[in-house]
């Protein structure tokens, strides 16, 4: 007897596959409420009984007839044969589409497990299901589970071992096949079953989300009632980050003194103790007290977003526009992802079936600003607003973000008609998206994980970008070769193009040491301006901007890189992640390509246009 | 007449899928088959794309998908 077995998580999408992954084996795969969250299978195991399960969580699928690659994905794992039983997840309140997924299934392996989850809204809704009459009428194990509660776990895994070890056998009741349309019987069957296994009167829908959705995907209000929930997340973002950055400022500047002293009493040379000092740790001290409070707040409070089921609104709001722009309406979705990070946006593209309308969608993610770009922008918005005193407050930043958003998402529409109209032309496919309903999530442990999730991931690439990046900095701006820092012949290289575009070649510079992160952008430009100085200790904004003053910055300049911050190259990770998508370095280089052109171009031609106007 | 050409809050029946290859299979997947009811829920800007209420949950889908599907009127309500 073995005691090890391999158990497959199939199922219609966001039907709990995921949730229920991580409840059965402690792991932390990503969910999300709208459909196409999973794009990769993920393995992870558990233990019961003294046997260890490996379970595979597999991208959600409507039926196992090939029309997608996850689709094939699914199938071919099913029906490899490898797996000792397969969990078939259904939404206990959609039964019929799940069964129709289950009996497919029980075609293809008998040892076959129906896990009717979401039964706390079933319930909700009255709707009562004889769970030993669906045993017999299939002819498979039946397993109720609420995932997000845990409940039914342990007769899940009772149940999985039990097939796996052939204690349980399933006999498979066939269903009598119509050879043109095989759906039309299978759903058939499937209707059968359910008025048989049926209790209760059940209320169609929860009203919450049919009230809501009255308002949220209205043609009237759809569009406004996004832009005022995207405004009062940054203003939450912004008034919420200031009081953290000025604490971390502050035991930063504490910090910097005692190791200062530490080092110095240690009998280390100046010569070390600067670039450790001045570089490193000052670069680290900015990224984590300027950039990482607005990040840490918010990436949760656009996970919460995501977990209520906001985003398959904003895809169906925002269609049109898509259609028009000859793109996929699930482009919307993976922009959508793009907010929180470029290279899952670029992952999340998979959830395109054509490949050439996934491209559009690969191509052009990077020209919405990720989280790691948002505090740039804040900053930016920051300098705008104070030179203004008038406008200062929490508004003007997060206005100036907003719009930079709006503007970012009008750029994704214009360049992707670009693309369908020359390079990637073709016949436009279909479109379906499941809307379901709103799921309120468990707000605190959303907010703590997802928190601390971007926190510890923040905090590490500042470990191991923004302090190497401080002391490359440093010894860039401090080495000199002919009398003249390394750094300085750099951005003098850089500075004619920095010059047309209406920004200078130290900016340029820090954007292109900014590569790896755009998080240590401004720390880095600081650094360059204080050259044979040093990175300026985090202070307040208005020390910031008497250094940008002093460089010769105007509200021109301000506004050229937030233009720049939203059109450039994508990171590091996104550029691997394009590579690893596409495959192909061709289209790699066009992904980089076009959102610098366009950046470019539109400082370039801002710029020649404010010289011009007559003042 | 086609899904498309009911209003909001109308009911109507799978007649048959104009839809061919993988549209249609798609189509099938998601339980259009003759004789399932479908409601219209919401319908977005300009008539595209819409909503619609099919064997208890909500779908979006275009016009020219909606068009692809034919369907006879029931009894409306909201
Ligand atoms: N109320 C309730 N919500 C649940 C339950 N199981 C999952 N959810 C929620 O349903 C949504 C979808 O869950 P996922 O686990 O991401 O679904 P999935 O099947 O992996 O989805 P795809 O990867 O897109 O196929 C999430 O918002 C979950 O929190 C449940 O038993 N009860
Ligand atoms: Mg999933």
């Amino acid at each position: 007897m073995k005691e090890s077995c391999l158990a497959a998580l199939a199922g219609n999408p966001n039907t709990g596959k995921s949730t229920l992954f991580n409840a059965l084996t402690g792991l932390k795969q990503h969910t999300g409420n709208w459909p196409g969250k999973t794009v990769e299978m993920k393995k992870g195991s558990f233990q019961h009984h003294g046997w260890t399960c490996e379970v595979v969580d597999l991208p959600g699928t409507y039926s196992l007839t090939p029309a997608s690659p996850e689709e094939e994905a699914a199938r071919d794992f099913l029906r490899s044969g490898n797996s000792d039983a397969v969990v078939v997840v259904a939404d206990a309140t959609c039964l019929e589409r799940g069964l129709h997924l289950a009996l497919q299934v029980m075609q293809l392996t008998p040892k076959t497990i129906l896990c009717l989850n979401l039964m706390d809204e079933a319930k909700r809704q009255r709707l009562r299901l004889d769970v030993d009459e669906l045993e017999g009428e299939l002819g498979i194990p039946v397993v109720p589970t609420t995932a997000t509660k845990g409940e039914g776990l342990e007769e899940l895994k009772d149940a999985i071992i039990r097939v796996a070890q052939g204690q349980l056998q399933p006999r498979p009741v066939p269903v009598g096949s119509d050879a043109d349309e095989p759906a039309a019987a299978l759903y058939r069957r499937a209707e059968e079953i359910a008025a048989r296994v049926a209790r209760g009167s059940p209320v169609p829908r929860p009203s919450l989300t049919s009230r809501l959705d009255k308002l949220v995907i209205s043609p009237g209000f759809g569009i406004p009632f996004m832009l005022a929930l995207l405004a009062g997340v940054l203003w939450l973002t912004l008034v919420g980050a200031g009081y953290p950055s000025e604490l971390l400022a502050a035991a930063f500047s504490r910090g910097e003194r005692h190791l200062s002293l530490l080092l110095n009493t240690a009998g280390f040379p100046r010569w070390l103790h600067d670039p450790l000092v001045l570089g490193m740790y000052r670069g680290l001290a900015w990224v984590v007290a300027v950039m990482l409070p607005p990040m840490a707040i918010f990436f949760p409070l656009f996970t919460l977003l995501e977990d209520f089921g906001l985003l398959p609104r904003i895809a169906f709001n925002l269609d049109r526009s898509f259609q028009r722009a000859g793109a996929h309406g699930k482009q919307s979705l993976t922009m959508a992802m793009g907010f929180g990070c470029n290279a899952a946006g670029v992952v999340a593209a998979r959830i395109i079936d054509s490949p050439r309308e996934r491209l559009v969608a690969v191509l052009t993610n990077n020209f919405v600003p990720c989280n790691g770009r948002f505090p740039l922008l804040m900053v930016m918005g920051g300098v705008v607003a104070a030179a203004a005193p008038a406008l200062a407050g929490g508004w003007v930043p997060s206005l100036v973000v907003m719009g930079a958003m709006v503007v970012s998402v009008l750029a994704t529409l214009l360049v992707s008609r670009l693309l369908t109209a020359t390079i990637l032309r073709g016949e436009p496919s279909f479109f379906i998206l499941e809307l379901p309903p709103y799921r309120l999530p468990r707000v605190g442990t959303v907010l703590v994980r997802s928190f601390l999730d971007r926190t510890l991931a923040v905090l590490w690439r500042a470990v191991v970008v923004a302090a190497p990046a401080g002391l490359l900095t440093w010894v860039l701006a401090n080495v000199s070769v002919q009398g003249v820092t390394l750094l300085s012949h750099f951005s003098a290289w850089l500075n004619p193009l920095g010059r047309a575009m209406g920004l200078d070649g130290m900016i340029l510079l820090a954007f292109t040491l900014g590569l790896p992160a755009n998080e240590i952008v401004i720390p880095i430009l600081l650094m360059g301006y204080l050259s044979a100085d040093s990175l300026l200790a985090v202070e307040d904004l208005a020390a910031m901007r008497a250094v940008l003053t002093a460089n010769g910055w105007t509200w021109l300049t301000a506004l050229n890189f937030i233009i720049f911050a939203l059109f450039h190259w994508p990171c590091g990770t996104t550029l691997l992640t394009i590579r690893r998508e596409t495959g192909s370095c061709k289209w790699t280089l066009l992904a980089a390509l076009l959102p610098t052109a366009l950046g470019i171009c539109l400082c370039i031609v801002l710029t020649i246009i404010v010289k011009l106007w007559p003042m | 007449m086609t899904l498309a050409d009911l209003t909001r809050g109308q009911r109507g029946r799978v007649k048959d899928l104009r839809a061919h290859g993988l549209l249609r299979q798609r189509l099938l997947d998601l339980g259009l088959v003759p004789g399932t009811p479908i409601q219209v829920k919401f319908v977005g800007r300009g008539g595209s794309p819409a909503a619609y209420y099919l064997r208890g949950s909500l779908f979006a889908l275009r016009r020219e998908t909606a068009e692809q599907i034919l369907v006879e009127l029931e009894g409306a309500s909201l």
